[in-house]
């Protein structure tokens, strides 16, 4: 259970630069299956529509997870992890083409805890939307 | 049509046990594009210290909705068509691993209305078989036009 990232080389207000997490409708068939969450909302954009949503959107718990694998790329490992939670601010519209859209998430340290223990702040865009709103994760590191 | 606010504090049965695998922990990794070798191979995963491949953090999703069953109870006065999630967290005490069985309680902890929307948190309590406390969820889902 060690992070690779050292407890006292980090300060709070350091950034942890962006990356981009590509979704298209074979992601979210592909997380329906692995997570139990058939809502059609999240694969039939007939369904979708009825229920008056613009398109077919990424389960929220799937851009949770895209957060959850910034964390834990930064951190080294998983199990670093101790505390994540969100806020579900806007949805993730996934178009039915080759490219779908895109998820980009960054970090800010916020906060240095007692126990080498750090918060970590997330913004999750899409489209120029926040995705998530007060995300947060506290990271055990070394 | 407003929740019933009598739900709150109600706690659902012991789940049956879930028996966290390899194979599940490697579905759920690949489904969220993540190809962290401690989510797919046991021994980079003893290399970092774990018993076995470690859950990414949301992964308890897949198992700890046994609040379900209070939500779908008809005396609750849920309509699911109207369902949204509105959030979500993941307390740990340790990682999960390969060969974990788990054990979720949920209790319904708040309900609330929020402009004409209602608001209804679930804590689940995952616990081993044997009684160690691994993981806290906290659900929150909304019910839109519900309180209107």
């Amino acid at each position: 259970m060690a992070a690779t990232v050292k407890y006292d080389e980090v300060e709070i207000g350091q950034e942890i630069p962006a990356a981009d997490y590509p979704v298209r409708r074979i992601n979210l068939v592909m997380y329906a299956g692995a997570s139990g969450d058939f809502n059609p909302i999240h694969w039939n954009e007939r369904f979708a529509k009825t229920v008056g949503l613009p398109d077919v959107i990424a389960h929220g718990m799937f851009t949770m997870a895209q957060g959850g694998r910034f964390v834990t790329d930064w951190a080294g490992d998983p199990g670093a992890v101790v505390d994540y939670g969100v806020r579900f601010s806007s949805m993730v519209v996934v178009p039915d083409d080759d490219h779908g859209t895109v998820i980009t998430v960054s970090g800010v340290i916020e906060e240095k805890l007692e126990d080498k223990r750090v918060v970590v702040a997330l913004t999750a865009k899409c489209d120029g939307s926040r995705v998530l709103s007060k995300a947060r994760a506290v990271v055990q590191l070394a | 049509m407003a929740l019933n606010r009598d739900f709150v504090g109600r706690a659902s049965a012991p789940s049956a046990p879930y028996e966290v695998s390899r194979v599940k922990i490697r579905e759920f990794a690949t489904a969220i594009g993540d190809s962290n070798p401690i989510y797919h191979d046991r021994g980079a995963a003893q290399a970092a210290g774990h018993p076995d491949v470690v859950a990414p953090p949301t992964f308890p999703i897949v198992f700890s909705l046994s609040g379900g069953a209070i939500l779908a109870d008809p005396e609750l006065g849920l309509n699911f068509a109207m369902v949204v999630h509105g959030e979500q967290r993941f307390e740990y005490r340790r990682p999960i691993h390969a060969g974990d069985e788990l054990v979720s309680v949920s209790t319904v902890t708040d309900i609330r209305s929020v402009g004409r929307n209602e608001f209804i948190t679930v804590r689940s309590d995952v616990t081993t078989v044997e009684g160690e406390l691994v993981c806290t969820t906290y659900n929150t889902i909304v019910e839109r036009g519900g309180a209107g």
